[in-house]
């Protein structure tokens, strides 16, 4: 059990948290989505922070002058729930169908209808609802019955404090297996789905499994493969595949572990740090400085910061804005201008020629020697090419 | 990448402007492309919510659904489609050459020279990006299981009549793209990345105005600065002043313009139609623009010597499926069979392989980074000694010594291979280094049939050599049985006579 009071964030951290949110700034609820995200990078305190906090940062980064183009359409927004809906509808008979015909134990007989109960999840307030969804698992669990979850809510430790996420449903099998299942509207075409799309749904499938296997209710055990519901190929019929989740979950898991405890990264803050979007942009600017960010180009499509840090990263010359790959590459050479350096010969002890114009191993950095070849080389070929 | 390709990243972003990674152009670039820019309807899986296509630059023809949700007007939108995009497919459909080809004879096994047609030309289609190519897979794959009133009378919504034959093509031009190195369908991302680097990441430059901007910079300003612009600059309306490429739309678009002007076109005001037109043309204008100021700059590139012989490939495989439309075979089927997959497969391979090998050969900067890898070495020739075979007939093998600075990944024994004038290759096998920075090469081809080697076979002292690790004409595997004899493992013979049925069609779906 995770809700025990140890683990809650303390009060003192409760406080620290709301005060660099800004006084009157409701805290914006972290969804699995950008869990998964954060899953993605682990190393950035910033964003750790942040969203531990609760900051939007979508008017963070408004605040600092760098919006994030994040938007949904509202053409995909009603195509999506118009198909959540449909998948969900006639009180989740076909939903149920899936899930048995895709994950239930050979021989298990399939749902009649009217053997599918759906709870009332309704309550007051997060907390209220997360309470209800454990007792209806519980329930569940120990009735040996199909019972599909509408929306449940759930609940998981992350740095230090408590998120509360909301996947599409989760259904519990006669044996007691709880499967999570995720709606998309992404179509699956001739049997196969966009791999992008499905690394991610599996991602976030994967967090909330995680919370549920934190709830540790008896006789229930949480599925490692999760149901994906999508559209089939041109139409709007939902069709169903399981997806295994066992690497995601420890990946999960181990990045969720390393997450820096927001303890630390608040208490390495200086005084007087805040991320209030009304605050003026240089103070703002500075508070956001003061936290290390780990940027690289992934986070345009995940992150609302991101536009800001890439900003940054550029005008420091930090090679990461030119993709993790790259910096793989270059070794410890961290900044264009240290890159550029190497490149000219200048950092490390200038290239010795013996007199056959042999070049000879230079004593420095490899990385460095490797990169004055490479740049020979390329000197070399666009002057043969006629081309500066 | 090659840290050659990064150093020239680094190069970008410290200048400020796109450095080259090519020195030849490395794709085939038609006189007169057809240029395609589709947009999609955010959410709907293939509800096209417009189009822009032609040959002139100056005369697009705008394709516009009104209402992408109505089965009635995307049909009608497919129908003017294939009107735009079949005649340029099919124009090069009967000029031919005659080509000798051997093939096995079925019943003796034996070779035997046969006369083939080869289109002369392969009409060329060009879209903005990846995404556009994907795009150009889907709507191949959306229409050509379709059914026409002719092929099916009791359908209830049949396909205009040309649609499936417009499918059919869209698809196998979307499959043709997966192929390294071929050009009926090009990218213009795609290719403009092959031959430029920016000072921004790979993932950036999938951005069409974002990577041109890094490129076309002008004085007084950073290509950051610019293609920041191309990111993010908006009117006072909000909506971006560089639309994206395609197919999806800004979600602001949608939401303050689109939206609105959909739903009074619903609420059938007059001039709703015309307005979403206008909206439409204006997202799609500033993409039409950059795509052909993308082909303006790959135009000015020297074509790199192997280019036609790459086109070549595409030509047989337009004519190919010329041929397979001609002779009444079915659409292609929605998943290929275990022999089918294996042969794309295979052949992709032997196509990357060829691709690596003649970029090379074909550019210094190119074959720089394969240098760089240890894969090639070049160097000035300082000593040939003159050697033969001891055979009962003696041939020539001569011993070239070239000084480098290159660290080929060099033992002893390994095969290297030499482009002559000619064209062809020349084999010859490394013997070993006498000193450092010296390399010791046995020729063992390529100098002819006779005891003296002919003129201008073996290279003299003093001239520049390049010799690769890399085979420059790479062959593919061993070959595959016919699908008829499928081993069990792998599923068995297909069924002959198995068609794939056209999509249900369901009230609410989007066909």
């Amino acid at each position: 059990m995770s809700h025990n009071s140890d683990s809650q964030p303390t009060t003192a951290l409760r406080r620290r948290l709301a005060e660099l949110r800004g006084a009157d700034v409701a805290p914006r609820p972290m969804d699995a989505r950008a869990l998964a995200a954060l899953a993605a990078n682990p190393g950035c305190r910033r964003r750790a922070l942040l969203d531990g906090a609760g900051v939007d940062k979508g008017a963070l980064a408004q605040a600092l002058g760098s919006p994030a183009p994040f938007g949904q359409s509202q053409f995909a927004f009603v195509r999506g729930h118009a198909f959540e809906a449909r998948a969900k509808g006639d009180g989740g008979a076909e939903l149920m169908r899936l899930v048995h015909s895709r994950t239930a134990a050979a021989g298990a007989p399939a749902p009649e209808s009217g053997e599918v109960s759906v709870p009332d999840l309704s309550a007051p307030g997060p907390e209220g609802r997360a309470e209800r969804t454990r007792q209806a698992l519980e329930r569940a669990t120990a009735d040996g019955g199909w019972t599909l979850l509408d929306h449940p809510m759930v609940r998981l430790e992350v740095a230090g404090s408590f998120v509360h996420l909301e996947p599409d449903a989760v259904a519990v099998h006669p044996d007691g297996r709880w499967t999570v299942v995720e709606i998309k509207s992404f179509p699956v075409l001739d049997g196969s789905a966009d791999p992008a799309k499905v690394g991610a749904a599996a991602r976030q499938a994967a967090v909330y499994a995680l919370a549920l296997k934190a709830l540790g209710v008896p006789g229930g055990r949480v599925d490692d493969r999760a149901l994906l519901v999508c559209p089939k190929d041109f139409s709007n019929l939902p069709t169903a595949e399981a997806v295994d989740l066992r690497r995601q979950i420890a990946t999960t898991r181990r990045q969720l572990a390393r997450l820096t405890r927001l303890e630390e990264i608040a208490a390495a803050l200086p005084e007087g740090a805040t991320f209030d979007p009304a605050r003026p942009p240089a103070e703002l600017a500075g508070s956001v400085e003061s936290v290390p960010a780990a940027y690289a180009p992934q986070c345009l499509s995940t992150c609302e910061l991101a536009f800001h840090c890439r900003g940054r990263a550029r005008s420091g010359g930090a090679v990461e804005a030119l993709g993790r790959e790259v910096r793989g590459e270059l070794g410890g050479l961290a900044t264009v201008e240290a890159v550029l350096a190497a490149a000219r010969g200048e950092a490390c002890d200038t290239a010795e020629r013996s007199p056959d114009h042999f070049p000879k191993e230079p004593a420095g950095d490899p990385a460095a020697a490797a990169l004055r070849r490479a740049a020979r080389l390329r000197a070399e070929a666009l002057s043969a090419a006629g081309r500066p | 990448m090659s840290l050659v390709t990064t150093l020239a990243r680094i190069e970008a972003a410290a200048t400020g402007r796109a450095r080259p990674v090519a020195t030849a152009r490395h794709r085939h670039l038609a006189e007169r492309p057809l240029v395609l820019v589709p947009l999609t309807t955010a959410g709907e899986v293939g509800a096209p919510l417009g189009a822009m296509v032609g040959t002139d630059r100056d005369a697009p023809r705008l394709l516009v659904v009104p209402q992408p949700r109505d089965r009635t007007l995307r049909s009608a939108f497919l129908a003017e489609l294939a009107d735009a995009v079949l005649p340029h497919l099919e124009a090069a459909q009967d000029e031919v050459e005659l080509v000798e080809r051997s093939e096995t004879d079925p019943e003796t096994g034996r070779k035997a020279k046969v006369e083939v047609e080869l289109c002369a030309d392969a009409p060329q289609l060009v879209v903005p990006s990846a995404a556009g190519v994907a795009y150009v897979r889907l709507l191949g794959r959306s229409m050509r299981f379709r059914r026409t009133a002719e092929e099916d009378p009791r359908a209830a919504h049949p396909a205009p009549p040309r649609l499936p034959l417009l499918g059919r093509w869209l698809t196998h031009y979307g499959e043709r793209a997966r192929v390294p190195g071929s050009s009926l369908l090009l990218a213009v991302t795609e290719v403009l990345g092959r031959h430029w680097a920016t000072g921004q990441s790979r993932l950036e430059d999938q951005h069409l105005g974002a990577l041109l901007a890094w490129i076309t910079a002008g004085e007084g300003e950073s290509g950051a600065e610019a293609a920041l612009r191309a990111e993010l600059a908006r009117d006072r309306d909000g909506l971006l002043l560089t639309p994206p490429a395609g197919p999806a739309t800004d979600p602001a678009f949608d939401n303050r313009r689109l939206a609105p002007a959909v739903a009074r076109y619903d609420a059938g005001l007059p001039g709703a139609e015309a307005e979403i037109r206008e909206l439409v043309a204006s997202q799609l204008r500033p993409t039409w623009d950059a795509v052909w100021q993308g082909l303006d700059l790959l135009r000015a590139l020297p074509p790199g010597a192997h280019v036609a012989d790459r086109w070549k490939r595409d030509r047989w495989s337009y004519t190919a499926h010329r041929d397979r439309v001609r002779g009444g075979e079915p659409p292609q089927p929605r998943r290929d069979d275990a022999v089918t997959a294996a042969r794309k497969l295979a052949a992709r391979e032997t196509a990357q392989a060829e691709l690596a090998a003649q970029e090379a050969l074909d550019d210094p900067l190119v074959m720089a980074q394969r240098r760089m890898a240890g894969e090639a070495f070049e160097g000035e020739v300082v000593e040939v000694e003159m050697v033969y075979s001891s055979g009962k007939r003696p041939m020539p093998r001569p011993l070239v010594t070239v000084r480098t600075g290159d660290r080929p990944h060099l033992e002893g024994g390994e095969r290297l291979h030499r482009a002559l004038e000619s064209g062809k290759s020349q084999p010859g096998v490394f013997t070993e280094s006498p000193a450092p920075g010296l390399l010791t090469v046995r020729l063992t081809g390529g100098m002819g049939r006779g005891r003296e080697p002919e003129a201008g076979s073996v290279p003299e002292a003093g001239e520049t050599v390049c010799w690769t690790l890399f085979e420059h004409a790479p062959r593919g595997g061993p070959d595959l049985p016919d699908p008829e004899e499928t081993p069990w493992t792998h599923g068995g013979p297909p069924d002959p006579d198995a068609l794939d049925a056209p999509d249900p069609v369901t009230p609410e779906d989007l066909l």
